[in-house]
């Protein structure tokens, strides 16, 4: 366990140090990117921005500026934003992040609990009117797009509706959990239900085609010759076993929406989390921000990835071993 | 009474909604079982054997199958009984041991869990105690050091020790028959025995065996009553020693004959029964061997009912083939095999 933990660890940092060497290397690459340009304001003269590129140290060799960004953001935390001078990034961040996890731990609990119930439901339904409806509602809910449903929501319950049935949904915004539970799940309501409903869809049809599959196999046909009840054979011998690939995609698709990846959920519902501040940063091209967005999302895919290694060899026993 | 049979299938049918039409697999298969006798089922691969079996348990769930005749269970009909009853006649009553044990149990528990399980299902026990019963019953079926065993997962047993675990979960509430279909094929040789001594073992405490097989070999060896199955039918059916000493249906000649022997004369090629296994979709209306055998005629074009021949009355089979003389008869078939497939002595 230990040298797993390490292992993984290791890997991290290397990840990280790649991405951030990419990110570094991409951003100053990018034709017609010049931060001093941008910080010095419209219609500089050389000299202005010659002092600037010398305040931010853009003047500076860049495996330098490289090595000077990296120690302001990991080892002094003082990274400071190139475009809102005194913001520092790390702040930033850590502000964002609580705002994150509720969209995505709410959304996450509501359309893994929706994705298994509608799945089972329809394998054990097959062949009958049932599944093919339950099947359609999954691919109308993977193909309506997070910025589309989210204005339509906001359109429905803030405008057009807002007056009779939605009068209870609050303005767009984020309140702390913290400071009010109550009107916190209030606010995350339609963030999660929108959220949820792309990835309900697409975990139904998925669990769907392996539940199918577990119904046919060998062991489910030992199952019922040992007298099992239908039910039980569902639940604890197919449904257990299909579960299997469905947490190993769970813990990546959780890693990527915590590290931004619910970034259109979070700007069509107002919500300052780290995806709404990855795009701020780059339509800003605020180097600085996105350099600590980029390794604070490369971080949640690998821890992701570490968990669901762990957690996939306590659901397969014959993955104990490998 | 005791001389009730445990299981008494009549004209079982059971056919399959295809693409192509209605494929019939079994078709009007009648059988019995006295209790504690071991019958041994025979056929080649699609004669129906293992899908007769899987309809008398009910375990065809495929919704395109449809199931027809009587299986009487202890006077019961099997495939009339509520869901209900019929779950607590599998596995209490009738086990059913499969032939592939590495897909036969849930990867994802372990063996004694799954054994408890069983137990669970049946008995009003505690859990403690169907894992004490779990132990036990790994041992009886000759896993060493049972007790650490029973916390394994399926993968880490062997080929052999899964069967074995298989088995035990089939003895786990004592049943009065249990169905074992092909439980040796994927199974090497040596391990094949002592499977074979289980059931043995098992038939001596007193339970019958339904043993499905295409190794007459295995037959030979243990079974007291022979099945011969083809194409969804019963060619032949009697005791062991007379189905093997005297058998009556040129499909069963043709069985024995493809059997090499060891202290016979080497063969450069094998004897084989010519043409191939009907399918069930091409089933032909009169006797299902006729197309492949060497000695039919008119009376072939209709359908053979399975009745007693010269002697025995429990020996019966389904030919057209007058019932006196078979055993000459079979001679000719043999000699005109020789010439056919080149069966030469080798120097």
């Amino acid at each position: 366990m230990l040298s797993f933990a390490l292992k993984r660890f290791a890997s991290a940092l290397l990840v990280m140090f790649a991405i951030s060497v990419l990110v570094f290397l991409i951003f100053f690459a990018t034709p017609g990117v010049d931060p001093a340009a941008r910080i010095a304001g419209r219609n500089a003269d050389p000299a202005t921005l010659a002092q600037v590129r010398h305040s931010f140290g853009l003047d500076r060799p860049m495996p330098v500026r490289y090595l000077l960004m990296m120690r302001h953001l990991l080892i002094d935390r003082d990274l400071e934003s190139f475009v809102n001078r005194g913001s520092r990034v790390i702040p930033q961040i850590l502000q964002a992040t609580p705002v994150t996890l509720s969209l995505v731990v709410g959304a996450a609990l509501i359309w893994m609990v929706a994705g298994v119930v509608m799945g089972t439901a329809a394998a054990t339904l097959r062949g009958r009117a049932a599944d093919p409806l339950i099947m359609l509602v999954g691919v109308v809910g993977v193909s309506l797009p997070a910025y589309w449903l989210g204005e339509v929501v906001n359109l429905v319950t803030q405008k057009q509706l807002h007056s009779s049935v939605f009068s209870w949904v609050p303005p767009p915004g984020y309140v702390g959990i913290g400071r009010d539970p109550g009107q916190w799940a209030l606010h995350m309501l339609f963030p999660w239900l929108t959220l949820a409903l792309l990835y309900a869809g697409i975990y139904a049809r998925l669990l769907r085609g392996e539940v199918v599959t577990a119904l046919n196999e060998d062991y489910v046909r030992t199952a019922r010759a040992k007298g099992l009840s239908e039910r039980r054979i569902l639940l604890r011998h197919a449904l257990r076993c299909s579960l299997i690939p469905i947490v190993s995609l769970f813990g990546l698709d959780f890693g990527a929406l915590v590290g931004g990846a619910a970034l259109l959920t979070e700007v069509v519902f107002g919500l300052p989390g780290i995806g709404k501040l990855t795009y701020d940063a780059l339509q800003n091209l605020d180097l600085p921000v996105i350099m600590g967005t980029v390794l604070y999302a490369a971080f949640f895919v690998v821890l992701a990835n570490a968990l669901v290694d762990i957690l996939y060899a306590r659901l397969d026993p014959r993955a104990r071993h490998a | 009474m005791p001389d009730q049979p445990l299981l008494d299938v009549r004209d079982l049918r059971v056919s399959f909604r295809t693409r192509q039409g209605t494929v019939t697999a079994v078709d009007g298969l009648s059988f019995s079982v006295a209790p504690g006798e071991i019958l041994g089922v025979v056929g080649e691969s699609g004669s129906g054997k293992s899908v007769s079996m899987l309809a008398v348990l009910r375990l065809l769930t495929n919704p395109n199958v449809t199931v027809s005749g009587e299986v009487l269970f202890r006077g019961r009909d099997l495939l009339t009984l509520p869901d209900r009853e019929m779950r607590s006649v599998r596995g209490r009553e009738i086990a059913m041991v499969f032939q592939d044990p590495m897909t036969a149990l849930t990867p994802v528990y372990t063996v004694g869990w799954q054994i408890a399980e069983q137990i669970r299902a049946h008995e009003p026990v505690s859990r403690r105690e169907a894992h004490a019963r779990a132990v036990q019953l790994l041992s009886d079926v000759g896993i060493p050091d049972a007790a650490s065993r029973v916390n394994a997962y399926p993968h880490e047993f062997s080929g052999g020790m899964r069967q074995r675990a298989v088995i035990a979960m089939a003895l786990s509430c004592g049943p009065s028959l249990l169905i074992a279909d092909e439980p040796t094929t994927a199974l090497d040789v040596t391990v094949q025995a002592q499977i074979l001594d289980l059931m043995r073992q098992l038939n001596e405490g007193g339970s019958a065996v339904v043993l499905i097989t295409h190794d007459m070999g295995v037959i030979s060896q243990i079974a007291d009553r022979v099945l011969v199955m083809y194409g969804g039918r019963a060619a032949e059916e009697g005791p062991r020693r007379a189905v093997f000493h005297g058998p009556r249906h040129p499909y069963t000649w043709g069985l024995l004959d493809s059997v090499p022997r060891v202290d016979g004369p080497r063969l450069r090629r094998l004897p084989t029964i010519a043409g191939v296994p009907v399918t069930p979709g091409s089933l032909p209306e009169g006797c299902a061997f006729a197309p492949r055998c060497r000695l039919r005629h008119e009376r072939c074009e209709e359908r053979p009912p399975l009745s007693v021949g010269d002697g025995d009355a429990a020996h019966r089979d389904a030919c057209w083939l007058p019932s006196g003389g078979r055993a000459a008869l079979r001679l000719t078939t043999r000699t005109a095999t020789g010439k056919d497939t080149d069966t030469e002595v080798a120097s």
